[in-house]
């Protein structure tokens, strides 16, 4: 899996899509709930279940990290299943709003 | 990641909440998204590899942006305040492309070889059909976004080529999705073609803040549309601002909703932003510093900075009201010197930044380095504290006798005389000096003695950056984005040099 920034996933077990904001520094297994995450276009696995241990809600337009890696992800679709790489457990980041300029 | 993944998330989330208005007419984020689809079924279908914009604000401009992206299309909006012959030139680069043009405009730039041309009123019925609403389209991967021709103040316009993922790293790490009141709405003034002009449809969008649109600046119609909209945040330029601030004294009244006023595009006169905070003390007032090149924002004087360098009798501190910030924490930014080294805390050089948001890339060539840092032809200094002053544009910098002395500086100590309406400091060549400090002044009423002049810069500045050339004029040359023209002065003063030498 090469995590390119700006490329889009889904979840195997729901409905939340995801975008990468950051790549990763190094290789590494991205999921949530449980199940690799699918390229966006992929059709839905059969049989792919969620981990009731990993079952956190995923709001639309939350941004979590892992600072081991660095990867950050933007949540486009809302869903549930927690986000793990290489199963450290991603963690929401709290934005820090800019006064606004536009 | 495309521009228009900002439109549908929000849409997704947030579909009831107010969008778009222009005049009488409202959309809401859901059909916004739908009329952005209607509007791609349109431009889809269209030959040409580009969408050329040329027209008024209006919900048509935020409908066009994400159509675009969802056609894989770069939107090319175009400056109408061009003469003639050279905005035909700008479509004529920008084939093959489908234009869409505002009705009464079409007649200037019709029968172009490559153009596929739609009315804006063709192209508002076809995003508004419900048919062209459910089409299905194509997935795309689009890499460009937006090209932007600059003003072409110093040659032939560039196009600055923005892609998705410059403006989409931009708006996703420094705004809050949905992150706005819902009872907030933003005024966008600033035309089309600028970088402001798309900033703020991202931005607006995704923070869920409804973008309220003039159709063409004057401040009386900015005063209208923030009251009668209950306008809560609003982008100025300088220029722009004590126009405004003019017709709230002329009528009396203040602007009891406005939260935030953000302005940049230009140097603030002191005086000016000092008006506004006396005269809108409940406001928050943003200074934001960016280039069309870096996707708007690279760095911000806040809220809390403006009110503490405005209370502070510390020189250091009082002076930041003619900084701009500090660099947004998402990016990089260094002074250096002509040699490339970063120069020391408190020492002028070329402002460099960079991060994913910044693009340095012309259709032409690219003028980003290979490690990823952009020089932005400003210049500039950084403070202990990391507060950036922007002395404006390197070429502007008048070295004299060795001295790197700011016009802007200088500008601001004249700006305070009373007999000066405006003005414009800059450098012409000098046999001795290298350059000699010319001033072109406006006079208000009867213009003043030079020597009075000279006596104001010497008592506030050193007299090395006393201006040894002076000249009155009655108007000073501006671009539409109220940009003081100082090349065109110094060709004048230039000009006239040869003449008295030559005579």
């Amino acid at each position: 899996m090469e995590f390119k920034p700006g490329s889009r996933w889904r979840s195997a077990v729901g409905s939340a899509e995801f975008v990468v904001v950051r790549p990763p520094r190094t290789a590494g297994v991205l999921r949530s709930g449980g199940q690799n995450l699918l390229v966006i276009d992929a059709p839905v696995a059969d049989g792919a279940t969620l981990d009731p241990a990993l079952a956190d809600a995923l709001a639309i337009g939350k941004r979590y990290t892992d600072s081991e890696s660095g990867i950050e992800l933007l949540v486009s679709k809302a869903g549930v299943g927690t986000l793990t790489f290489d199963d450290r457990t991603l963690v929401l980041k709290e934005a820090k709003q800019l006064p606004s300029s536009d | 990641m495309q521009t228009s993944l900002l439109l549908e998330m929000t849409a997704d989330a947030a579909p009831d909440r107010a969008a778009v208005s222009d005049g009488d007419r409202r959309l809401d984020l859901g059909r916004l998204a739908a009329s952005a689809r209607g509007a791609a079924a349109t431009l889809q279908a269209a030959e040409g590899e580009r969408v050329v914009f040329l027209g008024l604000n209006g919900e048509a401009v935020s409908i066009a942006i994400f159509a675009s992206a969802l056609v894989g299309k770069p939107f090319v909006p175009l400056n109408y305040r061009l003469a003639d012959d050279a905005l035909r030139r700008l479509v004529e680069r920008s084939a093959p492309a489908v234009a869409v043009v505002d009705d009464n405009m079409l007649p200037r730039v019709s029968a172009i070889a490559g153009i596929t041309y739609i009315t804006r009123s063709v192209f508002e019925a076809a995003y508004r059909d419900p048919t062209n609403q459910r089409q299905e389209l194509p997935v795309v991967d689009a890499d460009i976004a937006v090209l932007l021709f600059t003003s072409g103040t110093t040659g032939d316009p560039k196009a600055a080529v923005l892609r998705h993922h410059h403006l989409t790293s931009y708006v996703v790490s420094t705004v809050d999705f949905l992150g706005a009141e819902e009872d907030e709405a933003s005024l966008v003034s600033v035309p089309p073609y600028h970088i402001a002009g798309i900033s703020a449809v991202l931005t607006g969008i995704y923070s869920g803040r409804q973008i309220v649109y003039l159709p063409s600046f004057t401040p009386e119609a900015w005063v209208d549309a923030a009251v009668a909209n209950k306008v809560t945040h609003a982008m100025v330029v300088p220029t722009m601002l004590g126009r405004i601030l003019d017709v709230l004294d002329a009528r009396g009244i203040g602007l009891p909703h406005l939260k935030a006023l953000s302005y940049g595009g230009g140097r603030m006169p002191l005086p000016v932003i000092e008006r506004a905070m006396a005269r809108l003390p409940h406001v928050d007032f943003v200074n934001a510093y960016g280039l069309t090149e870096t996707s708007s924002t690279v760095a911000v004087l806040g809220p809390d900075d403006h009110r503490q360098a405005m209370a502070s009798s510390d020189p250091a501190v009082r002076r930041r009201m003619g900084s701009v910030g500090r660099p947004l924490p998402t990016l990089e930014l260094e002074i250096r010197d002509p040699e490339g080294r970063v120069v020391p805390t408190g020492e002028s050089g070329e402002i460099h930044v960079r991060g994913e948001q910044v693009a340095g890339e012309y259709l032409e060539r690219k003028v980003i380095a290979e490690d990823g840092w952009f020089a932005t032809n400003d210049a500039g200094w950084l403070d202990k504290e990391g507060f950036l002053f922007v002395e404006g544009r390197l070429d502007d910098v008048i070295v004299r006798g060795g001295e790197n002395i700011s016009p802007g500086e200088i500008e601001d100590v004249l700006r305070a005389h009373p007999a000066i309406a405006d003005l414009a400091v800059f450098g012409v060549p000098d046999d001795q000096w290298g350059e000699r400090i010319a001033c072109v002044v406006v006079a208000r009423g009867t213009p003043p003695a030079t020597a009075d002049l000279a006596d104001w810069v010497k008592a506030r500045l050193r007299s090395t950056k006393t201006p040894d050339v002076w000249e009155f004029r009655a108007e000073l040359p501006y671009n539409d984005m109220g940009k003081l023209l100082r090349r065109v002065l110094r060709d004048d003063i230039l000009a006239r040099d040869r003449e008295t030498a030559s005579a």
